[in-house]
């Protein structure tokens, strides 16, 4: 105690680390990139190369997509677990109904259940105050239970994958990948939105204090209401993307992708409890999170011990974080 | 005195609902008797034990996510462990079970506690991670279960002083379920630790203050949520004689039928037996959606429909029942 009363500056490497990572979380985030790939590199001398990356790209985008669905909701407090299911059933849906249907009305139809579950749970949260958790998991169970239903209806029918969705999906153009003209412009959009736009800085404020965003005027159920159908919406044509990418339609096309979202934006430094974080960490959290998947099935890892893994990530990752902001 | 009036005054009101409901089963189904009350007791098991590991948590003020895949590590435990094993090494398996159930209860309590991140992200970690941890011991759905414990759930129990017709609607899976319940609920109801764990659930602070260890009790809530998920685990591979890595839908049953039991989501109020008549009667609409020859699928879309629609009830009373504004 005397030491640190008679030097001036007794500020610890531990506690500058700390410091450093709230300030710019993204430094370290990248850094841990660049190491995985470099371990990856170092397994299979080789494997980083141009197509590789296009690869790790393609899958990377709609994990990151859904991420963002999470990393809006968790600014709030919240969380999406029904994105899965929205995802799934606009997939589904869309591939049923191409057979028959004009490609304009297909998309209608595909995203219709995306709004009416956003609509559901934007109204469950916002204005019933369930917990946001429990409300998405009761609206994807529902929403699975109507798919199963519809599947019934269309098995006749079969299901075929539209050329744009596939070329979207898998297509690679000079390097790039296809899928990337959807997701500029949609990161772009969540940025600008979250950055300069009246409705971003609502989503901080209502997840930072909720009481004294609502005591300053806030219609805390209209942003809640706007924000769970705008969460869907993106969900929805994910779902679109992803069946151009996995050319199955399935019943359980993208569950596998919820958790790995979450854990997307809670690495990429989004909190939680709400009111910090961003988008830029999310997607490279994404990419993360796919060069570990990655990595993960070159060490033969089973599809158990990576969920084991992934929500271990997400609580250490809660913790720490948790710990940094009571630092400061 | 007034709110132990109202508190039995719902549970009584629950219990009309189901008395009204088995005369309407009667009526849509004449031939409805004895036997088919076996089966919705058999069907009621993994349920029952599932709302009570939640309700105890519940009523400690948290909620653990975790409770479904909690049941699905314990039941493939049990299924892989009993396959290809003697009767008598069930004898091992049962308790065994029983105290991972325990011990991995309380290491989520541990987490809580020592983390400091909200239970509702740790039981989220934890669902993930015991999820994956069910599809390391088994990759699909496998194994069994000793004879003589399945046939502990089937017919019915011979009481003493009972005349036969009386016997025949006393089926042994409801025998085990109150034993199973009584064992440990009525003990704990009566001792100081129960009295503890209301506390921390009605008023943390004041608990704490009033020398109360909460972080004990807390973890010790969250091992007895654990311990009922591991008999609720036992009784799927019993009933099934297999064990499914996958997760059942009773995450989201636990906390409907918490919530419709009368069973406050703040925490502090409310009992066992309130949730246990809720989940027969959420059980009995779904036989009675069944016996009205309805859609299965459909059937579950109802029941999930009822289930948010009753969250969103609870959710909505215990925002009335605070100051505006303030959320947990």
């Amino acid at each position: 105690m005397t030491d640190i009363a008679t030097m001036p500056q007794p500020v610890s490497f531990g506690r500058r680390i700390k410091r450093f990572m709230a300030d710019r979380p993204l430094i370290p985030l990248i850094i841990l990139l660049i190491i995985l790939v470099v371990i990856l590199q170092i397994l299979r001398p080789g494997i980083v190369n141009e197509r590789w990356l296009a690869n790790t790209a393609k899958f990377a985008i709609p994990l990151a997509i859904l991420a963002g669905c999470q990393t809006m909701t968790m600014l709030t407090g919240g969380i999406d677990l029904s994105v899965g299911t929205v995802a799934t059933m606009s997939a589904f849906i869309m591939a049923t109904q191409i057979v028959n249907q004009d490609p304009a009305v297909a998309f209608l139809l595909a995203m219709l259940p995306a709004v009416l579950i956003g609509l559901v749970n934007g109204i469950g949260v916002g204005v019933f105050r369930v917990h946001p958790l429990i409300m998405t998991l009761g609206t994807s169970l529902i929403g699975t239970g109507f798919l199963q239903v519809y599947q019934r209806t269309v098995i006749a029918s079969g299901a075929k994958i539209p050329d744009f969705l596939n070329w979207l999906g898998t297509g690679v153009t000079y390097g790039f990948p296809n899928a990337l003209l959807l997701f500029v412009p949609v990161a772009v959009l969540i940025v600008f939105m979250l950055n300069r736009t009246g409705f971003g800085r609502l989503l901080y404020a209502v997840g930072d204090n909720e009481r004294a965003a609502r005591l300053s005027g806030v219609r805390y159920w209209q942003v809640i209401v706007a924000l769970y159908v705008l969460s869907s919406l993106l969900a929805g044509i994910t779902g679109l993307l992803y069946i151009g990418l996995i050319k199955a339609p399935s019943l359980s096309l993208a569950e596998p992708l919820v958790l790995p979202s979450v854990a997307a934006a809670v690495i990429g430094g989004t909190s939680i409890f709400g009111g910090r974080g961003g988008y830029t960490g999310t997607i490279i959290g994404a990419l993360i999170l796919t060069v570990l998947t990655t990595l993960l099935t070159i060490l033969q890892m089973p599809e158990g011990g990576r969920r084991i893994l992934f929500g271990f990530i997400v609580l250490f990752v809660t913790a720490a974080y948790l710990r940094i902001v009571e630092d400061r | 005195m007034s709110r132990f009036l109202r508190n039995q005054g719902w549970v009584a009101g629950l219990f009309a609902l189901l008395i009204f409901l088995f005369v309407v089963t009667k009526l849509i189904q004449p031939a409805y008797g004895s036997g088919d009350f076996g089966s919705l007791a058999r069907a009621v098991l993994p349920y029952a034990f599932a709302v009570a590991a939640q309700t105890v948590v519940v009523i400690a003020g948290g909620i653990d996510l975790s409770v479904a895949a909690m049941m699905a590590l314990t039941s493939v435990t049990a299924a892989s462990m009993m396959n290809g094993a003697s009767e008598e090494y069930a004898l091992f398996v049962v308790p065994f079970v029983l105290a991972m159930g325990f011990v991995l209860g309380a290491l989520n309590g541990v987490l809580i506690v020592v983390t400091r991140v909200p239970d509702i992200v740790v039981t989220l970690a934890t669902l993930f991670v015991l999820q994956g941890a069910a599809l390391l011991v088994l990759g699909a759905p496998g194994g069994a279960a000793a004879e003589w414990l399945k046939a502990s759930v089937i017919g019915t129990m011979p009481l003493p002083g009972l005349p036969d017709w009386a016997d025949a609607w006393v089926p042994k899976a409801l025998v085990l379920l109150v034993v199973c319940l009584c064992i440990i609920w009525i003990p704990l109801r009566r001792s100081r630790l129960g009295l503890s764990i209301y506390a921390i659930g009605s008023n943390e602070l004041a608990a704490f203050r009033s020398g109360v260890p909460v972080a004990r009790t807390r973890i010790i809530a969250y091992a007895l949520s654990g311990l009922f998920a591991a008999m609720g685990g036992l009784s799927l591979t019993i009933s099934t004689g297999i064990g499914a890595p996958i997760p059942g839908p009773y995450l989201l049953a636990s906390v409907a039928a918490v919530v419709l039991g009368g069973v406050a989501l703040g925490g502090g109020k409310g009992g066992l037996l309130g949730p246990i008549i809720a989940v027969f009667v959420l059980r009995l609409v779904r036989t009675d959606l069944t016996l009205l020859a309805i859609d299965p699928n459909v059937t579950a879309i109802i029941e999930g429909l009822i289930m948010v629609a009753v969250v969103m009830f609870g959710a909505f009373i215990t925002m009335r029942s605070r100051p505006a504004g303030a959320t947990s």
